[in-house]
């Protein structure tokens, strides 16, 4: 154990009641209750759910399947809702920096999975969010083949037009946007990665066909519309803001119109 | 068996160039015809995999995860390497090679250092026509920081996340080839064994995670991107996920294991605070560019706040030991040196089992150099990350750090076309054991995985392809994927019908606290005898008492646990065994009976050579071949940071 000195974060157990969601793929689920008593502070909401499930296994029963890997907030797998909210109570994290010390003893938890229709249940936590990978597949890249690219330093970019990219290249791709969102909507997913490449010089020659595609594939995986609520916002486990909603709006609008008065009048390939 | 590393003959700088050039090709009209399977998306895999698509092979690529995008290269913080010398500070190829090399304690082979070397400076022109957001400076030029085991500044970087970005660079160009039709995409698919066909791996099994449906795949070629086995320590900075089953499963199919006991421990990571902890969270060493590692100089400081250690009694011990490296010393020496801090009771923070497992990473000078603007802009994201998980401050307190085990150099054995010893079975990144020797420097792992999977592969996988010719690939009905199949889902149901009542989870615990404490920062002939008696009775206790709920029909998470663990249990072994022959120190492989004043003393005339081991069968010791390295141009010296 622990012994605390000085000014360390002091660490003490909590005693927790879970409500966590269990569900067979196609099937309808349900929430169980179970007792979880001596939870460290200093653990996290993961470690917490490992030592539920570790509990469940040893009384010969299913544990809870949810997503998670790197666990220290970058690869975007873990999803949870957690008391209601994507990634849990703390603005700026995702669930697995999520420590327990954010808790009361005695407190009731409820777990969910990220509930979208776009993003169907797999099993207990475990969505699917293929849809994800299908918007990018169709448009979220720079087209360059390995070895055939130029000097890096041949294109300078200015710093703030760098920097504006990478806040929203910082994206996880953890889906916590459309889980919050009241209409299941990818708008900042999709934003973030079309204001990344679109903002860039290197990402000029595609910017029209790949905001046409996104949001074509976008509207196909049976993501909603954005109707300005902000909910994704603020949950985002990294900081995106709906700055790259409208840079999406506004490169949207600008590809129809300018597809609309192209010579030949046709909507090019790759455009809707 | 004869060890043939393929290397060119001529100068070390026109080996590649030499050898290339000898390198068969396969008629544009022909590719989509050979079915190529990649497994593993990370820097390797997913760069392999798309150049292989942009070439038009049909490509079949694999992941456990439910997207390309979250392999573990994402969790990269400081930076890549290249010999760009846009410093103007004295880069070149030669030096990066010279630093590599020698970073490495002269255990990597030569050539292959010096190709990455070259290649390096490809990847970043690369990544930046990708849309990769490096940092830049005011002119719009590319910015670089230092790293450890360095006198150039060639690190490029993308604010504290360079990995995530470079990755999400090779995913956008996998997912483009998957939108094209030329990579087929199977995520959350994990290999569970190699097929053999006529002695060429021609094929690989796999288990649906979702579904559970275990079966075969045939293709011309397998090309293994699997990553690093850092996690038979339990405790690491990999993912949870990660796992040595794909390149352990291939070393029971004749494949052979380049020097296991090589590992590395990084030292900046968040100390362990207690039983349940799942997995120890990296500090980039970024950090140590501002700042500086201390402990007290008296043991009786150790327990005291931070800011009543008079600076008089601190002890900057990297700074005092390596005066030119300083903070910046290679990653083996400064953990190695926190650990001795440690061992001598001057150790920081909270007791955990009795000792204080920590060091000070101390910015206050920096900040009151730069001002908390600066650093909160270079590391911000890093000392946030550190106040989640500590709950303390960084800017108002040093931040408290001990060594982590964060990579492997060894990994299957390859040659220079990073084949394995198995024709048709190439392995890249993490998963081989060719570029790092016994220590990797800083910003080298996602040079080398991009290398790989960009530069190198698409070249030599072709000339595989070449050879055998259009006639190659086997029928998935053949005897041979059935009986592999046959043998994959016999291990499953043991697993899931065995009634015991311990949980997978218990026995990575225990065996990686044996690993940790006999095959860790410090290795000794008596522990490594009593580690490998004890790991082979923890794997028998694991076959008896071994619980997996669930059917194994749907996702069954004990079922992924369990067979991960399994392979450990029997890895573990062979990296002890490995250890325990290897009678030198170098690099991250310190035996304490070798030693001159505490640094690390190699043996060149035994150990000049690279281990790969032979798996002999279930009861059979493995059998030691040697790769001798010859080194035709690099200085073979003792290495010293001081």
């Amino acid at each position: 154990m622990v012994k605390d000195n000085h000014s360390h974060s002091a660490e003490h157990v909590l005693n927790l009641r879970l409500r966590v969601w269990r569900q067979r793929r196609g099937q309808p689920g349900a929430f169980e209750e179970h007792a979880l008593q001596g939870v460290s502070t200093s653990a996290s909401f993961l470690e917490m759910m490992d030592m539920l499930n570790e509990k469940l296994v040893r009384d010969g029963k299913e544990p809870f399947a949810f997503d998670h890997d790197c666990r220290e907030g970058i690869c975007g797998m873990c999803s949870m809702t957690i008391n209601g909210m994507p990634h849990g109570p703390l603005p700026g994290v995702t669930t697995c920096q999520l420590h327990m010390r954010n808790f009361r003893d005695g407190e009731t938890i409820t777990v969910e999975p990220w509930r979208a229709r776009a993003f169907p249940v797999l099993r207990d936590l475990m969505v699917d969010r293929s849809g994800f990978d299908k918007v990018i597949q169709s448009g979220g890249f720079i087209s360059i083949r390995a070895g055939s690219a130029p000097e890096a330093n041949a294109t300078p970019v200015p710093k703030d037009v760098s920097d504006a990219a990478m806040d929203a290249a910082e994206c996880i791709g953890c889906g916590a946007c459309v889980a919050s969102c009241k209409n299941g909507s990818a708008m900042l997913f999709v934003g973030a990665k079309v204001t990344h490449l679109n903002l860039l010089p290197q990402g000029q020659p595609e910017r029209d066909r790949r905001v046409l595609a996104m949001v074509r594939t976008m509207d196909d995986a049976g993501f909603g519309n954005c109707t300005n609520q902000g909910e994704c916002q603020a949950h985002c486990p990294k900081g995106i803001t709906l700055d790259v909603i409208s840079h999406l709006n506004r490169d949207y609008l600008g590809a129809r119109v300018k597809a609309f008065f192209s010579s030949t009048g046709k909507v090019r390939r790759g455009g809707d | 068996m004869n060890l043939d590393s393929k290397i060119a003959s001529g100068p070390l700088s026109t080996k590649w160039d030499a050898h290339k050039a000898k390198l068969r090709l396969v008629n544009p009209a022909n590719r989509r015809k050979y079915h190529i399977i990649v497994v593993g998306s990370g820097l390797a895999g997913a760069a392999a995999a798309s150049s292989l698509g942009e070439q038009g092979y049909d490509v079949s690529c694999f992941c456990y995860q439910d997207s390309p995008r979250r392999a573990h290269s994402i969790a990269a913080q400081g930076g890549i390497n290249a010999a760009k010398n846009y410093q103007n500070d004295g880069d070149s190829v030669r030096r990066l090679f010279q630093d590599t090399i020698k970073g490495g304690d002269y255990r990597a082979r030569e050539a292959n250092v010096y190709r990455l070397a070259q290649l390096s400076t490809a990847i970043i022109d690369q990544c930046v026509a990708q849309g990769v957001p490096f940092a830049r400076e005011y002119g719009g030029l590319l910015a670089n920081r230092s790293f450890g085991g360095a006198q150039v500044s060639r690190t490029f970087y993308a604010r504290g996340q360079t990995g995530q970005q470079l990755l999400l660079g090779a995913y956008s160009s996998l997912s483009r080839q998957i939108g094209a039709g030329t990579v087929k995409m199977y995520p959350r698919h994990e290999m569970l064994d190699l097929v053999l066909v006529g002695g060429h791996a021609k094929g690989i099994v796999t288990r649906n995670l979702v579904t559970g449906e275990v079966r075969t795949w045939s293709a011309d070629c397998v090309v293994l991107c699997t990553g690093g086995y850092g996690n038979v320590f339990y405790l690491s900075t990999n993912a949870q996920g990660c796992n040595v089953s794909a390149t352990y499963r291939s070393y029971r199919r004749g494949a052979l294991f380049a020097n296991p006991c090589y590992t590395q421990i990084h030292p900046t990571c968040i100390p362990v605070h207690g039983d349940d902890q799942s997995k120890l969270t990296l500090m980039s060493e970024s950090l140590r560019n501002d700042g500086r590692v201390w402990v007290p100089k008296n043991t009786a400081d150790s327990g005291k706040d931070p800011a009543q250690v008079a600076e008089t009694d601190r002890d900057y011990f990297l700074e005092r030991k390596y005066p030119s490296y300083g903070n910046l010393a290679p990653r083996d020496i400064a953990s190695r040196a926190a650990k001795e801090a440690c061992d001598e009771g001057r150790g920081v923070g909270p007791e955990v089992g009795g000792r204080r497992l920590g060091v000070y990473l101390d910015f206050s000078a920096s900040i009151q150099r730069l001002g908390e603007s600066v650093v909160r802009e270079r590391y911000g994201n890093l000392f946030d990350m550190y106040e989640n998980i500590t709950g303390e401050n960084a800017y108002r307190r040093p931040m408290r750090i001990y060594p982590a085990v964060h990579y492997t150099m060894g990994g299957l054995w390859v040659d220079y076309n990073l084949q394995s010893n198995i024709p048709g079975l190439f392995v890249g990144g993490e998963a081989n054991f060719s570029d790092h020797g016994a220590n990797r420097l800083g910003a080298s792992a996602l040079m080398q995985g991009l290398a790989d999977g960009y530069f190198v592969l698409p070249y030599t996988v072709a000339d595989y392809l070449a050879g055998v010719g259009l006639s190659g690939r086997p029928s998935v009905e053949g005897v041979e994927y059935r009986d592999v199949l046959a043998q994959v889902n016999d291990r499953v149901n043991r697993l899931l019908k065995n009634q015991g009542k311990q949980t997978a989870r218990s026995y990575h615990k225990q065996l990686g606290k044996i690993i940790w404490d006999e095959c860790g920062m410090a290795r000794t002939r008596a522990g490594l005898t009593k580690a490998i008696s004890d790991i082979r009775g923890l794997r028998e206790d694991f076959w008896k008492n071994i619980s997996v709920p669930g059917t194994g029909l749907d996702v069954t998470p004990e079922l992924e646990r369990a067979g991960r663990v399994a392979d450990f249990l029997e890895f573990g072994e062979l990296m002890c065994r490995d250890a325990l022959i290897r009678e030198e120190s170098c690099g991250g492989h310190f035996r304490t009976e070798y030693q001159v004043d505490g640094e690390a003393k190699r043996d060149d005339a035994r150990f000049a050579h690279v281990a790969a081991w032979q798996w002999a069968g279930e009861t059979a010791e493995p059998i030691r071949h040697e790769e001798a390295l010859v080194y035709e141009e690099a200085q073979l010296s003792t290495r010293s940071y001081k």
